[in-house]
Parts: C-alpha cells; structure tokens; sequence
C-alpha cells in the first residue's frame, strides 16, 4: 500500500459562514454602490447583503441570513443618495444605480440611541453571563461604540424594566419572568429578550413548527410558547430559535455548564438517512455543543432534536470500552485484552469453518458506521471468509428500493437532491412520517406546501405533516395495511384512462413494448378505484382527486419510506411508484422524482458498500466474472461467484444446524429484526457471535465475544445520506475503547489472517480505504478525501463524466437505457386479520427516539417518550372496555407482549399503531417472520393481532428480562 | 428453513412472476432464485422438489428444473 500524505489531517472542514443579514436571492445582476464601491448583486438582494459580499458588516440585530429580513430594530439604518430618512438595510432591496452609506455621523447617532434604548431593559452581567462573548447585542454595542447609557432606573424605583426579580424596595417586579428550564437542552431567560423576534421566525420559517409568537405591544412584547413552558407547548426542541437567538435568552444548558466553545469542527449527524452536517464545538475534547452546519448541503443550517442535542450517549455510563468473552452465553463476561479478545474470536471462527464449511459463518455490517468501515466488513467476509455471507439492516429498510427501482430505472439511487423540493408543486408522501423520521426534510418539505405545494399522504395514520401549519390543499389516501399495490396502482388507472399521462416523455424515454403491455393491464376495471375502494378502504372519489392533483399539478415528486418496503409486495409497489413518475414524466428534472427516505444515517452507503450477500460494491452481482475480476486483482483472493445468505436466511441456517458464527457490527438484530424470538432461537444456536458496539446491546445476550466500538465524534470517515451525498465525518476525540470501528474490523481480518497465514491488512487511513472504493467502483471513481474536503460533499455518481457528482438522476436518459414499465397485480400478502387476530397492527418511529433506541433512550429524549405506547381507535378501544393509559395485552401468532393504549382517531377503526423504540416491549415479539416476496425485507407493517385488558407486563417480558439481566453481567476483575 | 416457510417465499416469487407478460414466467423465477437464493436454500428446493414438491407453484415446479 502507498504511503498516503493526508494535508488535510487538521482540516476541520469549515468554509466562510459569515452571516450576511438576509437570505440570498436570485434574481438578474443589478449594480449599485456602497460606500464608494461597486457591486453586482441578484435583484432582490437587500441593501445589508450586498454590503455585507463588499465586506461591510452594517450593525444588525433583528436580521440574520437564515432568516427574511424583519426590520424592527433599525440599528441597520443606512443613507441613501436621493432618498430621505435612514432606510433600514436588511428590509431595503438594491436598485440599479443606488449610492449607499453605511457608516455617517447621522447614522453614529441614530445607532447609539438604539443600543442605547435596548440596554437600558438589559441587565448588565456581561462578565457572568452564559453567552459572554458569542452575543451579538454585546457585539453591537461595540461596534456602534455605545459608552454610557442615559436611561438610568431611578434609585427609587420607577422605570419599568424586565430584568430586575424585585426593586430596590423588594417589591416583585410584575415584568419580570423566571428562568423556564423546562426543556432539558436550553433555557429561555426571559430577562434578556430584546424582542427581535428571530426565534419567532425561525420557528416558522426554518422549521415549521410555529410554537412561539410574540405576546403583547410595546414594552409589553414578550416570546410566549402558548402553553405552561417549553416543553409543554408544540416545541419539537429542534434548536433552530436557540441557533437564531442573538442574545442568552435562549441558550443551550451545555453552554451555561461548559461555557464558550474554542475550536469547531465539521462533520456529520449519525441519525437519519437525511445526512445534517454539523460543527461540532468543542473545548479541547470536549464536545460543548452542535451547531448545524451552515453550508452544510443537505441542511442547510438546520437539524432536529436528535443531532442537535442527543449526542450524550457518546459518553454514557453505559458505554462498554474494554474487550469482553465468554465461552457459552450463560456465563458473565470476562474483560480481557484487545489480543486476547481477537485471538479468541479468531480461533473460533476459523475452527468454525474448519468443522462446518467455509459458509458456515458471515457478517451483519452497519447502517451507521462509515462507508470505509462497511467496506472493510463486508470484504472481511468476501476476501478473508472466503463466501459472501454479508448482509445489512438495509435488509429490513430498504432492499425492496434496491431491487424495485433496479427494474425499472436501472439503479437503486434516489433520484433527487433535498433542494429539489423547492421546486416541487405537488408531493405525494407514501408510507413515511417525516417530521418524525426525516424531520429537516419535513422542515424544507413544509416550507414548500406553505408556499402552495399541494401534498398526498398515502398512509394508514394521519402522520403530522397533514397538519401542517399554513399549508394549502392536501389529500390523505388512508388505506389498510397491506393494500399499498392496489392504492397505487388504482392511481395509476386513473391517470391512465383519463388520458393524463405524459405521452411525449413516454414515447422519449420509455421502452413502449412494455409500456404497452403496463397500460393494458392498468386500464382494466379491475384497478379503479370503485372496485379496490372495499379492499383498500380509501373513498373512490378521493382517490380520483389525488391522482389527478398529481398528474396535472405540475411538478409531482414522490417521497416514500418503510410503509412502502416493509410488506410482503414492498417490491413491486416501489415499481408502482416508478411508474407512476414515468407516466407523469415526473423523472429527470428538478422538483421531481422518486425519493425513498432511507431510515440511518448510512442506510445508502452501507448498500453501496456491497453490503448485501449477492452484490459487490457498486451493485454489481456476484455472478458476474469481470466484476469479481476487479476484486480478485485487488484483494488477490478467489471471490465466491454464489450469492450469500440474507439475515433472515442466516438465522434460519443457524437453527438448522449450518450457520455458526457471527460478526454483527453496530447491528442489535435481536431488537430490530422481526420475530424476536426466531432471533433469539437463531442466535442461540450459533457457537460464536461477535457483537462490535457500542453498548451491550440486545443482540449481546446471545455474544461470546464483545468488541467495544466508538461513536461517529471518535472517528475519520464518509456517510451517504439519502440523496446519495457522501458527507465527511470527522474526529473530535480520541476513541474511548482505544480503537475507531475500521480498525477494529482491521484488527480481527488480521487475527484471522494470522490464524490462516494470509496476508495481514494495512490500513492506516479510511482515506487509503476510500481510495480502494473508488479504484473497483466506478461511481466512486472520482471520490477521495481531498475532493470532499475543497467541496465539502459529493453526490455518486462522482466519476469522469460527473466530476462534481449527480444531484439529479436520469437526465437524459435513464440509467438502464429505456424506463420500463412492470405490471404490478396487488396480491394479499399471507397475514389476514381474521377472527383470532382482528386487528392490524402497523409499526413506526416518533421524532426524539431513534429506532431500537440504543442511543437516544441514553439521551434525555426520553423526556418526550419514555415508553412505546399502542395507539388504537376510540370504537375498537370501547369494544374491549380499554381507557386512554391502560395496560393491554397484544397478542399475535408470533408472541405477545404488553404495553399502555393511546386511544386517538389518528388510526383508522381497525388498525393499531406502535413504536419500538424501548427493548422492554419488544414490539418484535408481535411481528412475523413473513417477508418481500423479491427481497425478504421483512412485512413489518402488517400484522394480524388482538388488543384485550391486561395487568401490566407479559411473563415473556418478564422472562426476557430476567434473562437480559442474568447475560449482561461482567465478572468483577481480580 | 422450514419446508413451510421455502414453500411460501418460492410461492411467493412465482406469484410476482405469474402476472407478468411474456411466456417467460418460469424462467423469470429461476433467475430471481439463481441471483437471491444462496446455494443451501436452492439444495433444499431441489430435494423438496424430489420429493414431489407439494404446494409449489406449477412456475416454481418448472424453474425448478433449470436450477
Ligand atoms: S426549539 Fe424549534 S420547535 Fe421549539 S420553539 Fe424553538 S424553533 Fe420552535
Ligand atoms: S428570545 Fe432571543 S431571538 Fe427571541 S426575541 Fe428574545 S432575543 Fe430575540
Ligand atoms: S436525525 Fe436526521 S434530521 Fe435530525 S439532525 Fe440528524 S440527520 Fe438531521
Ligand atoms: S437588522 Fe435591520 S432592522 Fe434589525
């Protein structure tokens, strides 16, 4: 391997954030002068950016660059040549010609006397307050050069101020407020507010929530959240107020414990397949804070409650940072060496292998450690394994994407950026929550149906984003579980037989043999909407109204999640929603284009990767010889030409008695995979499982051997987010196990190499590891760190022809050459509700916990949930007796388990809707272990089950977790 | 895997299959276990099949030959 000379080591990513007073704009050039110089700006550029691109920072308060400007302080007052009185900057759009002050004796003035009035309400506790030295109303008053304040209060008493508890006389100040610490991330002291309502904005513009407003007129104006506190009130906690605050009003808990940070860094939010890039502000190794990240593409400055604030798991007690095993599971667990540890699970893998067959064993890689690490997992099992035994939690995500989209486009990759959305004119949103699960999305999604976007909700629950404050027309299409190929393809019958398809994009684009066979099969009465209405139970002329706001509503973008893929069709009704683009010619441009939300972090890296048991990196088959030939050259090892097993598949070898080892990096199968206890089952049959993580998972009951992995703040690498952006994510702190997780899957490919007597590894750099990617992957061709570091991030296809990668797919023809259409007839999936399971049962994610909640339920996010709850309509809750918070008793042919009902109407009679965030209810009990017909993702959104009273938790429950306890122990060391 | 279980997922493919175009069905399902299934569960099909292959799909049957 060639030494590598990394220059950008130190580089802590961070390009120019100047806040330039007001959003940019993007009109024709207009030229005007400002103190004495020229510049060009975009029509409708405000007097403040322009100025600010010449380098002048005009003094501001109420205005900031993530915002549409206000103009209620007028601390930003200019002078215009020909123009009367002092206009303010940040409201004043540029005209051609204009001849601009900024700084006249006039206007020296004009601003004291503003800084002047502001802090005569403002306590003066600069050297003890918690934003000393990152406040901009301290900033203003030096640099309008304010060195006194006339407005003194009387001794007596008498001028009425906010930030005085009592006066002098110890009379309660009626203006002043307490802290309210509610929230557990930041407090609003409203003692320091200057009412500049950026918060206020923030929490409409930016994120869309609208919780604050602004109470009272004059001196009487106040934030208020409408409810008792923060955390009471419809505040998401997502951060964006606290962000826009120029003041310590409203400041983060961390900064008031910590104080100010001294260095920042950029990197990457290990949550969501949004893919938020943060600055991660530190004191020394520290981390005091995460800020959004500006010019950070995919959020554009904004981020959710989960990146933002729940990074305290990093740090958490519970973190296990030493090497750990055991012989058998029923043993406690022995600390050892980083050695012993690896020559142990060495030993037994290759004895494994030796006994049962080179296929006996395999991996699990994961969807939130970085591209270099799942590379590195799945080549252990390729290049070192020798068999092709690798799979991914994508497998119970998104395959169906994978394998749907391949069909009919010719690849997997989304097809837009997040920007796209700005210019969508109707979206359609099909088995996804996003203000849940992909809440920056949701934000800029929201922002665009404020402006007069029309949406259509394809999904059982009346998901949060059909209440969006401010929006115009929406459609909810609420169907029964499990009828998703009927509701699309019944769409796609009305836009076909009312003639409202695009006949020239069809004719362009599409192969039209099989266009011809789809649209015959389409038309059929059987798809109409009056004939699947009794089946899908959504209202025929509902359906017709969406279909035809999609097909004629302009630019139609489809986003879609888990609610698409987790059926026993997830497959084909990804191909339904490609050909719905394709009919509509909704493919190929911007505002466009079929977006499935991937669920992690790097649910789309860890596919690229080769993650799955029949496709090397790149999505090129196994069984194609010139693609294992790359491989082979690279790797000099035979690569097995047969797919390998699928994580259900190996679960159910291990049970037959021919799978027996495994490598599970950052995976807890046992709580998010279906079935839980063919998992347990399966697990317990194998002789070694290697459980690589950060906590003693789930899955770890079953381990013998435990590798301590680091969080995504202790290392170097890559994540792609779901619109295909490969971010950097980089190194805050020294790993507290010692080790970053590509080193450790390092360590044990050479503990096995030296056991065979191959040849060791010798990474020094996941950016050596990249550079191997893009030498076998084409779409990686033109990745490498220094790319990302002058870019910031790459949309693949980076290669030659796309140099500075693909935000749009598809533009001029899609990547399988001709689109193709694929006839997709509903077929019921096995489980039916019948009379011993009447009730579906559907299953989903909230906004503060984060899948099997092994991070966030270590954050306090558990504030806002702190157990899973069983949401059930008010008729179906009256007919088993059950009150709102009772214990209830759910029961499926799987298993069952209890937990406490919420009765809401936001689940159609008949349908029973539940999170799995918490292990204790194990809603993996209930689910079952039937699977896509195409990919055997399993059909986590169906499932037939009965709802009756119940005492409080099931024996199995209790069971389980004796049994958790009993294997979690760790033998005291001597 | 239980015979049960292959029975359903192999049914399951064909169905997918069944309602295509073409007269290519079988082979369509052939392709898609050659390309999906690992060579353990095709072993257990083939010896399903031997043993008469109930409840398979008549596509399953018939791509069962090419495996
Ligand atoms: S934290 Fe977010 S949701 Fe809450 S008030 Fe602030 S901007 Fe609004
Ligand atoms: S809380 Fe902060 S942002 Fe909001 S009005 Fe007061 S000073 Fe401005
Ligand atoms: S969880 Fe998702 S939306 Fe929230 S900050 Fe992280 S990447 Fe962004
Ligand atoms: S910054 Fe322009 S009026 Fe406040």
């Amino acid at each position: 391997m060639k030494d590598f000379i990394i220059p950008w080591e130190n580089g802590t990513g961070i390009q120019d954030e100047t806040d330039r007073g007001t959003p940019a704009k993007s009109g024709k050039p207009v030229t005007l002068t400002i103190d004495g110089m020229e510049i060009t700006v975009p029509a409708g550029t405000s007097v403040m950016r322009a100025a600010s691109e010449l380098g002048i920072q005009v003094p501001k308060l109420c205005a900031t660059d993530s915002l549409e400007a206000f103009g209620s302080c007028r601390l930003c007052a200019v002078e215009i040549e020909g123009r009367r009185g002092t206009p303010a900057s940040c409201t004043t759009p540029v005209h051609a010609g204009m001849k601009v002050h900024t700084q006249t004796d006039k206007l020296r003035k004009l601003r004291k006397g503003v800084m002047e009035l502001y802090i005569s309400d403002h306590p003066l506790d600069c050297l003890t307050c918690s934003a000393n030295g990152d406040c901009e109303l301290q900033d203003m008053a030096g640099a309008v050069g304010l060195r006194g304040v006339r407005y003194e209060a009387p001794k007596a008493g008498g001028l009425a101020n906010h930030f005085e508890a009592r006066n002098t006389s110890g009379e309660v100040n009626p203006e002043w407020l307490p802290k309210d610490d509610s929230n557990p991330y930041f407090t609003y002291d409203a003692s320091k507010c200057i009412v500049c309502n950026r918060c206020v904005r923030a929490c409409e513009e930016v994120q869309g929530t609208f919780a604050l407003t602004i109470e009272g007129r004059g001196f009487d104006s106040r934030v208020a959240v409408g409810a008792e506190n923060f955390l009471a009130s419809d505040c998401v906690s997502c951060g964006a107020c606290v962000q826009a605050c120029p003041t310590a009003t409203l400041q983060e808990k961390s900064v008031i414990e910590m104080g100010t940070p001294d260095r920042s860094v950029v990197t990457t939010c290990a949550y969501c397949g949004v893919g938020c890039s943060f600055k991660a502000e530190m004191q020394g190794d520290q981390l005091v804070r995460m800020v959004p990240y500006k010019n950070g593409k995919a959020n554009r400055g904004h981020s959710c409650v989960k990146g933002r604030f729940a990074y305290g798991y990093a740090t958490h007690q519970d973190r296990i940072l030493n090497p750990m095993i055991r012989d058998t599971v029923d043993q406690p667990w022995r600390e050892v060496s980083w050695e012993e540890a690896l020559s142990f699970a060495a030993k037994k893998l290759v004895g494994l292998q030796q006994k049962y067959g080179q296929k006996s064993i395999g991996v699990i890689t994961s969807s939130r450690c970085t591209n270099e690490e799942t590379y590195l997992v799945q080549k252990l099992t390729r290049a070192v394994f020798g068999n092709n035994n690798t799979d991914t939690c994508a497998r119970v995500c998104h395959s169906p994407t994978g394998y749907g989209l391949g069909q009919t486009f010719g690849t997997s990759a989304g097809t837009q950026d997040f920007d796209s959305v700005e210019h969508s004119d109707v979206v359609m949103v099909i088995g996804a929550n996003p203000t849940d699960g992909h809440p920056v999305f949701a934000s800029r999604l929201r922002k665009r149906l404020r402006e007069g976007a029309k949406l259509i909700v394809v999904d059982p629950r009346r998901i949060d984003l059909l209440e969006t404050p401010h929006m115009g027309e929406a459609h909810h299409l609420a169907l029964k579980p499990g009828t998703n190929v009927a509701v699309v393809s019944a769409i796609g019958h009305v836009i076909v037989t009312e003639g409202l398809f695009d006949q020239t994009f069809i004719a362009e684009r599409c192969d039209l043999d099989a266009w011809e066979d789809f649209k015959a099969f389409i038309s059929d009465p059987r798809h109409a909407p009056e004939e699947t209405e009794a089946l899908t139970g959504v209202p025929a002329q509902t359906l017709r109204e969406a279909a035809r706001a999609f097909a004629n509503g302009g630019n139609g973008a489809i986003y879609y999640g888990l609610g698409v893929t987790e059926h026993s069709q997830g497959s084909t009704t990804v191909m339904g929603i490609a050909n719905l683009a394709m009919m509509t010619g909704n493919i190929g441009r911007t505002g466009v284009g079929v977006n499935p939300l991937r669920g992690q972090n790097n649910v789309q890296g860890s596919c690229d990767m080769g993650s799955f048991p029949h496709e090397l990196p790149g999505y090129r088959h196994v069984k194609m010889p010139e693609v294992r030939k790359i491989f082979e050259d690279t790797w000099g090892v035979e690569i097995d030409p047969e797919p390998g097993l699928r994580i259900p598949n190996m679960l159910d070898a291990a049970v037959d008695g021919t799978f027996k080892g495994l490598y599970c990096q950052g995976e807890d199968i046992l709580q998010s995979d279906p079935d839980t206890k063919h998992v347990a089952a399966g697990l317990a049959a194998m002789e070694c499982v290697i459980v690589h993580d950060l906590f003693l998972n789930e899955t770890a009951n079953y381990a013998h051997v435990f590798l301590p992995g680091s969080s995504f703040l202790e290392k170097e690498g890559t994540f792609t987010n779901a619109e295909r952006r490969i971010n950097r994510v980089r190194k805050v702190m020294a790993p507290k196990n010692g080790y970053e997780d590509w080193e450790v899957t390092q360590l044990l490919a050479n503990a096995v190499l030296k056991e065979t007597g191959g040849k060791a590894w010798t990474y020094t750099h996941p950016a050596e590891i990249m550079a191997e990617i893009a030498a076998t992957t084409p779409s990686f061709a033109g990745v490498d760190y220094a790319v990302l570091e002058e870019k910031g991030s790459v949309q693949w296809p980076c290669n030659e022809a796309h140099p500075d990668g693909t935000p749009l797919m598809h533009v001029d023809g899609f990547v399988r050459g001709k689109g193709r259409f694929i006839v997709t007839e509903y077929i019921a999936t096995a489980e039916k509700s019948g009379p011993r399971f009447p009730l579906l049962l559907t299953t989903g994610r909230i906004l503060s916990q984060y899948n099997v909640g092994a991070q966030t339920r270590r954050t306090e996010n558990s504030v806002w949930h702190d157990q899973d709850v069983l949401e059930i309509h008010p008729h179906d809750a009256e007919n088993r007796g059950l009150r709102d918070g009772d214990w209830v008793r759910l029961a499926s042919r799987s298993g069952e388990t209890s937990l406490r009902a919420k009765i809401t109407d936001r689940v159609s009679p008949g349908v029973v809707y539940t999170t799995f965030h918490h292990p204790d209810t194990q809603a993996n009990v209930i689910t079952t272990d039937y699977s896509d017909w195409a990919t055997n993702c399993p059909e986590y959104k169906v499932t037939a089950v009965q709802v009756s009273p119940s005492n409080g938790p099931s024996d199995w429950q209790e069971r389980y977790n004796a049994q958790a306890e009993q294997s979690r122990r760790i033998e005291a060391a001597e | 895997m239980t015979d049960e279980k292959m029975v359903l997922m192999a049914n399951q493919i064909a169905s997918f299959f069944g309602t295509q175009p073409g007269g290519d069905q079988a082979a369509g399902v052939a392709a898609h276990l050659k390309d999906f299934w690992e060579p353990r569960m095709i072993a257990q099909l083939k010896d399903y099949l031997a043993g008469g292959g109930a409840n398979l799909n008549p596509l399953v049957v018939e791509a069962g030959e090419s495996l």
